[in-house]
């Protein structure tokens, strides 16, 4: 659906908080509808945008919504500074101004036909959320999906209660882990990395979807690749300072790309250079 | 039937090891059960066992005074617990509960030790074996203290 956003990349519109739902002690949850008289809004899953809180200021914030619902936006957003606080403290009817959606997001029409195996951790769930989406409305599309999710606490879990519903579809696995458990956990403890071994994998015909800190993501891709994952197969996810988000402005520069235009999902292959230089 | 012989030579820790080296492991082997909450060993214990978890969920916690343990792993079917019966003091650092039921293969980490030092090729395997493990479980523990999922 093209819409008057995608024509002037700079101006942005107006939505309407229409629900706020609390995630974990400092991460939200907001759905906002477009304002009357606006279009809505189609993305692809991995695609993020830029969200203007009035008098505060603006904010890239990656799309965690069902890309099949076009009524709505939805953005998973932890507060960590002045801006995400106020942008999470919205009350329903609130305005916030939408710019976008920009970037490449996740390769789901190479996965067709493949399994997939998303990995995520801490908040970096939230731009993997559209994929699992699209996995499950045209399930009978794409192969097995496994999912391993990866927190600090058990308290520190999103979409808790939709890791439970999507465990329960068919061709379906979901490993979750957390890096510090209490008496009351029953799941995993160990880094995300430790779930490889209880995944059900396929790699010879996989494509992975990787998203968390930075760190994480090293540590997975090699974990990854000792499972036969070529790096053609793996995308990851970068996250950098974006203001323009359309390529002019050069603050998300990494390396020869600009994250805002040219990702921020990128094939490992591409990146893999880079990463290890800890300049960038 | 399911004797000690083929449990070892199954177990993912094992593959590819020596058939004769798998005989002189069944001499330190017993099956062993635990339930779901009892303690299979505790910090500061001898540590003269470790064990093949066949079944079931064990944490791996560290005591903590005035505060419930923290876990800090948990291991299941097909993994290991304990090495620190292979070094002096041979005293276990951290506390193992059974999360579930479990079963397990428990190896006599005395009478291994005797068998590593009469036979260095089976002293040599067992450590490359467990230096493995180890390797595996000091990245992980690395990778747990950067605590990555923190707000920054």
């Amino acid at each position: 659906m093209a819409t008057a956003l995608q024509l002037d990349p700079m101006l942005s519109q107006v939505y309407v908080v229409s629900e706020v739902s609390k995630e974990t002690p400092d991460t939200f949850t907001l759905t906002l509808s477009p304002d009357k008289g606006s279009n809505g809004s189609s993305f692809q899953p991995g695609q993020f945008s830029m969200l203007w809180v009035f008098g505060v200021g603006e904010l890239p914030i990656s799309i965690s919504g069902d890309p099949a619902k076009h009524d709505r936006l939805v953005y998973t957003v932890r507060s960590v500074g002045q801006a995400t606080n106020a942008l999470v403290t919205r009350a329903a009817g609130d305005g916030v101004g939408v710019r976008g959606p920009f970037g490449k997001g996740w390769p789901v029409e190479k996965a067709r036909g493949r399994d997939v195996i998303i990995v995520a951790g801490g908040i970096g769930l939230a731009p993997l959320r559209p994929v699992i989406y699209e996995v499950l409305n045209h399930r009978d599309d794409y192969g097995r999906l496994v999912v391993l999710y990866g927190a600090r606490s058990p308290r520190d879990l999103l979409y808790r209660k939709e890791l439970a519903t999507w465990a329960r579809q068919k061709e379906t696995q979901v490993l979750i882990t957390v890096d510090y458990g209490g008496m009351s956990w029953r799941g995993h403890v160990g880094v995300v990395t430790t779930l490889f071994k209880y995944a059900r994998l396929k790699t010879s015909r996989s494509i992975a979807m990787v998203c968390g800190p930075e760190i994480m993501m090293r540590f997975v891709t090699r974990e990854l690749e000792s499972h036969g994952l070529s790096r053609q197969d793996i995308y990851l996810s970068m996250e950098r300072n974006m203001k323009c988000a359309v390529g002019f402005c050069g603050h998300c520069q990494y390396g020869p790309h600009f994250i805002c235009k040219d990702g921020p999902v990128f094939p490992y292959e591409e990146l893999r250079p880079m990463l290890d230089k800890y300049e960038l | 039937m399911e004797t000690l012989e083929r449990i070892i030579a199954e177990h993912p820790f094992f593959s590819d090891l020596d058939q004769a080296f798998i005989a002189l492991l069944v001499g330190c082997a017993s099956n062993v059960r635990f339930r779901k909450g009892d303690y299979i060993f505790r910090e500061g214990d001898p540590a003269n066992t470790f064990y093949l978890i066949r079944e079931g969920k064990v944490a791996v916690e560290i005591a903590a005074p005035q505060h419930e343990p923290i876990m800090v792993a948990t291991l299941e079917q097909g993994e290991i617990l304990g090495w620190s019966w292979l070094l002096a003091p041979y005293q276990w650092k951290h506390q193992a509960r059974a999360m579930d039921n479990i079963r397990a293969l428990a190896l006599d980490g005395k009478c291994l030790r005797g068998k590593c030092e009469q036979n260095h090729d089976l002293g040599y395997e067992i450590l490359k074996r467990f230096a493995r493990i180890i390797e595996q479980r000091l990245e992980s523990t690395r990778l747990q203290l950067l605590d990555v999922y923190a707000a920054r």
